[in-house]
């Protein structure tokens, strides 16, 4: 019955004797979405469904945007995090909006600050998000920026966006600000953080920085934003707007809503500091390895093969005795070993007690206080972009790009 | 008032919203406990965007919420988490409030939905964190017993309270409500009251609900023939509901006579308001001599109209008030009523002069900041214009007595979407069968007379009361239902009006006292002294200690001995029949800790010992 319904379309239901018109939304397992006419929707079995009509699609108003001529050029590109999205009441469905009209429509506020260009450049969950796409990102920021951006805003979702902001801190090197920003709470409510995320993610955009960062909320009010640097920040919360935090180092800045006012950290890499450059070479060829007391040395052997693997030991950087002949084996056939700390905060270091230092003669490179998964984008970037083994050491015990701070202040 | 509603076309149905009294709220493990603000323990504020609907046209309610860009605060509690403050997707859908509702149904004879979806309904009043009400329409088409169609029960969220204006406490939000439709089969304001009231009984029944003032609203919704379909919201009192669409029949009519009379006159308004402020620099009136700015507004032909009153207390010029308060401001004067308020029979002159009114005008001022007068202002005009519409669809709300006073427009249907984050609930035919339909109330009273011999008042009391179930325990178990109506009712009843907290006399506690008495460890006569030092916070032991100290039969043999020796006199004149008074003497003295009975048997003897004496 309803391989014949489209979304939309009329419908009977019947159920129990009772008879009720609708439209049908769509169907699973037998089970068919209904829109009655006061809004609600409901379940009814597809068997007790009978087409009345044909859906009419009813034209929809786009809105006219007039960008302004003499602002600045802001970039926005999008992967397809929901900092805009579009209800149909009719169906219910939500959709992300990409069009730069969609997006100015959805955040009063932005077509007064800049003139905005909306490039998509894949529309997925970020949990989907792959180093290939990294690559297509990167491109595509650094086409903008040569085309004159401003400066670039990336709308991402939040699950992988710290792995993406640090991705794109080693692959670009910018003179303009690259801003990423998403929202916690779906754009579709009116408590959305998108608008205020969004409104501070452009004009830090458009500040005095020139380095990748992310901009989310600062805490559970409304009140400000901060800016984060793209290699030192981390999701501490499932939920929460205030969700990105910095770890490891001050943060980057702040903008304050509704008032906009941008303030950058001392520390912050000024706009102009660098110029253009994109290096997109990663060895995809590397993986995160958890470490858990009792866990099987076997586990590693399923990494055979490959380049690179970030340990993420425990306290100063261990994991136990009994896995440090197949690091060492491994490290022989050509694997780098990069050991960070689960505690996230700290930095490591292997020459305290006795298995740390087994574990840098198994030729373990110490992480520093990089993040873990900071240091697995750039272990996949170093030997990218490396010729020799001697090199992936210097380089992955070397500061790039804001990654390693070298005096621990907290 | 206008009688003859039949003639009228008065049409009218009601939603009710029940507070459940489930032990979590609806999406959250949250306990469903209101708090004090005192005992808040921090607080955090945001703002709220409109979002648009599928025509790319904001809903008419949600623009007008949006006039003003608005800051919202809230309140945390110890008993609130991050769903309430909208950081935190939502648990799943409670399964005990969707059995409340579920029992609702049953009784009305409805039919479920055979799978449930939570849908959003967008709400930006602020009284939401997440600025949308989470709603699952649970059953439809249903009968009350009385005749009156049911249409739909719904499963919701309650707001937030609002502790002032843009300030809300979170503790109430979340807790489970059940929204009741009527279909609008009602044409007297007497049967909209009546069904108003069986529904309330039926909800009673449940044992479920929660009580007190603002755990149940009513929203009426009432038309006639002419006029249109206006929502008044928010009427706690049963009492008043007949009034309050008495009311709002009134203030159609009158609207609609003030419509023809408009027309009949040819009126009109202008367009353009006038900068006033310097005729009132040296006023009387407070609010205009400190005003930044006054504006005022021909309304041509408008006289006499504008002070026409629509209902108690209110006025054409309160609906243009309430429409002005939007833009915040405090309100607006207008020539109907001036002089007035300080303002002096010149300085209306005056106005009438510059705005160049005839005496058939009337000119209608506000006073306030430049940008809140103008929008006022311009709220003001449009109101005007739209009384030539004579009934607006709207919400409104009860003003204290029955009248109401402008909220909003009527909001479109189209403000509902998915809520995607609560997955969807299916009722299975086995699981409506096994839902027990509760004795109903009306049903409880005859059987409190019949069975236990209550009078109607008293057994209607017990009905309706929260120690019903405890009641009917006791009487299980051996109680006398007299006895146990006293302990669990009058006596209570007596001692709350004399000021006792009797609220914090737990069931069990009463059920203990019971059983003393019932064992012979204490006189029944002890109960409202021991029920009195439970109301003070006492256990029942130490109740029953400090009320009733016990008096072994030795002492009460003594107590007996020297009461009746003191009175022998007496006892000799009047032979047997000094029982009685000395009965109470001696009573009075014990304090109720002994049985009458055992009294009685001892003073027989006593009195019997006495007069063998003498004889």
């Amino acid at each position: 019955m309803s391989s014949k319904l489209k979304t939309g379309d009329t419908v009977r239901c019947t159920f129990q004797g009772l008879d009720c018109d609708g439209k049908f939304i769509t169907s699973q397992d037998g089970m068919a979405t209904i829109k009655l006419a006061s809004g609600y929707n409901i379940g009814v079995p597809e068997e007790n469904l009978v087409k009345t009509g044909t859906y009419e699609t009813a034209e929809r108003k786009v809105s006219e945007i007039v960008q302004k001529a003499d602002l600045p050029k802001i970039s926005i590109i999008s992967t397809g995090g929901t900092i805009a999205s579009e209800k149909d009441y009719r169906t219910g469905a939500v959709t992300s909006q990409v069009h730069a009209t969609d997006i100015l429509d959805a955040i009063p506020g932005l077509a007064s600050m800049a003139r905005f260009k909306a490039v998509q450049v894949c529309n997925i969950l970020s949990e989907n998000m792959t180093p290939a796409i990294w690559k297509l990102l990167a491109q595509a920021i650094y086409d903008e920026i040569k085309e004159g951006a401003r400066g670039i805003v990336v709308t991402h979702g939040t699950d992988t966006m710290a792995y993406s902001a640090a991705a794109m801190s080693f692959m670009l090197k910018t003179p303009v600000p690259i801003v990423f920003v998403g929202s916690q709470r779906s754009a579709d409510r009116p408590s959305s953080d998108n608008t205020m995320n969004g409104l501070c993610a452009a004009k830090a955009a458009l500040s005095d920085l020139g380095e990748v960062v992310v901009v989310m909320h600062g805490t559970t009010n409304d009140d400000i934003c901060t800016i984060h640097r793209g290699t030192k920040v981390r999701k501490m919360h499932t939920s929460r707007r205030d969700a990105f935090q910095t770890i490891g180092d001050e943060i980057a800045g702040t903008v304050t809503y509704p008032s906009l006012e941008v303030s950058l950290a001392s520390h912050a890499v000024k706009r102009g500091t660098n110029e253009l450059a994109l290096m997109d070479k990663l060895e995809e060829k590397c993986a995160i390895v958890w470490y858990y007391p009792g866990m099987d040395p076997a586990i590693l052997s399923a990494w055979k093969g490959y380049r690179g693997i970030v340990l993420v030991g425990t306290g100063l950087g261990h994991v136990g005795t009994h896995m440090v002949g197949s690091i060492r084996e491994m490290s022989k056939a050509g694997t780098t070993f990069v050991m960070v700390s689960q505690c996230l905060h700290g930095r490591v270091c292997d020459r305290v007690y006795d298995t740390g230092r087994d574990l840098l003669s198994a030729g373990v490179i110490e992480g520093e206080d990089m993040l873990p998964e900071v240091a697995l984008v750039k272990l996949m970037w170093v030997l990218g972009n490396s010729s020799s083994q001697e090199e992936v050491r210097r380089m992955m015990g070397s500061n790039l790009a804001g990654e390693i701070k070298w005096r621990s202040s907290e | 008032m206008t009688g003859d509603y039949e003639a009228l076309g008065l049409v009218a149905g009601i939603e009710i919203h029940q507070q459940l009294n489930t032990k979590e709220k609806l999406f959250c493990r949250c306990p469903t406990t209101i708090r004090e603000t005192e005992e808040s323990n921090g607080e955090f504020f945001r703002y709220l965007k409109a979002t648009k609907s599928e025509m790319g046209e904001l809903d008419r309610a949600a623009e007008e919420e949006m006039m003003q860009v608005r800051q919202f605060r809230y309140l945390t509690y110890d008993t609130t988490c991050l769903a309430e403050n909208d950081e935190e997707p939502p648990s799943p859908l409670n399964e005990e409030a969707l059995d409340i509702v579920l029992t609702i149904a049953k009784v009305c004879a409805m039919t479920p939905v055979p799978e449930i979806h939570t849908m959003r309904k967008l709400v930006i009043d602020g009284s939401n964190t997440s600025g949308f009400q989470r709603t699952a329409l649970v059953a439809m088409n249903g009968t009350l017993p009385g005749g009156a169609g049911i249409e739909t029960v719904c499963l919701e969220e309650e707001a937030a309270q609002r502790i002032e204006d843009t300030f809300f406490s979170l503790d109430r939000l979340g807790i489970p409500l059940i929204e009741i439709t009527t279909s609008p089969c009602m044409h007297t304001p007497e049967k909209v009251q009546e069904t108003a009231a069986q529904i309330g009984m039926i909800l009673r029944s449940t044992g479920k609900v929660k009580r007190g003032l603002g755990t149940i609203r009513q929203d009426i919704n009432i038309s006639i023939k002419k006029g249109t379909r206006v929502e008044i919201k928010g009427v706690q009192e049963l009492d008043l509901i007949a009034e309050v669409v008495r009311r709002e029949v009134h203030r159609q009519v009158t609207l609609l006579e003030i419509r023809d009379e408009l027309i009949k006159r040819g009126a009109s308004v202008e367009k353009t308001p006038v900068d006033v402020t310097s005729l009132f620099t040296g006023s009387n009136s407070r609010v205009l001599k400190s005003a930044k700015m006054i504006l005022a507004v021909r309304l041509n032909r408008f006289a006499g109209l504008v002070g026409r009153e629509i209902q108690p207390g209110r006025r054409l010029g309160s609906e243009m008030s309430d429409y002005a308060r939007k833009c915040g401001v405090g309100g607006l004067f207008h020539t109907d009523e001036l002089p007035a308020y300080g303002v002096t029979e010149e300085e209306v002159i005056n106005l009438k002069k510059a705005l160049d009114a005839s005496p058939d005008d009337c000119v209608v001022i506000v006073a306030d900041r430049p940008e809140r007068c103008h929008c006022a202002m311009q709220q003001i005009i449009r109101r005007a214009e739209l009384a030539f519409d004579g009934v607006l669809k709207e919400t409104r709300k009860m003003l204290e007595g029955g009248s109401t006073a402008y909220m909003r427009p009527l909001p479109g249907a189209a403000r509902m979407y998915p809520e995607t984050d609560v997955l969807p609930v299916r009722v299975t035919p086995k699981r409506f069968l096994a839902i027990e339909i509760p004795e109903m109330i009306g049903d409880t009273i005859s059987r409190y007379m019949r069975e236990f011999g209550l009078d109607r008042e008293v057994a209607r009391q017990m009905a309706y009361s929260e120690r019903r179930d405890a009641f009917e325990e006791v009487i299980a178990s051996g109680i006398k239902p007299a006895l146990a109506e006293r302990a669990f009712n009058s006596t209570l009843i007596e001692l709350s009006r004399e000021g006792a907290q009797v609220h914090r006399i737990a069931d069990d506690d009463i059920k203990r006292i019971l059983e003393f008495i019932n064992t012979g460890k204490i006189a029944k006569e002890a109960l409202s002294p021991i029920l009195t030092a439970m109301a003070e916070g006492k256990t029942p032991e130490e109740a029953c200690e400090s009320a009733a100290p016990k008096v072994s039969e030795e002492e009460l043999k003594e107590i007996i001995g020297r009461i009746v020796a003191s009175r022998s006199e007496f006892i000799k004149e009047r032979g047997g029949a000094a029982t009685g008074p000395i009965m109470g003497v001696v009573m009075k003295e014990v304090r109720g800790s002994v049985d009458g009975k055992i009294v009685n048997q001892i003073l027989r003897e006593a009195i019997s010992q006495v007069l063998k004496n003498s004889g």
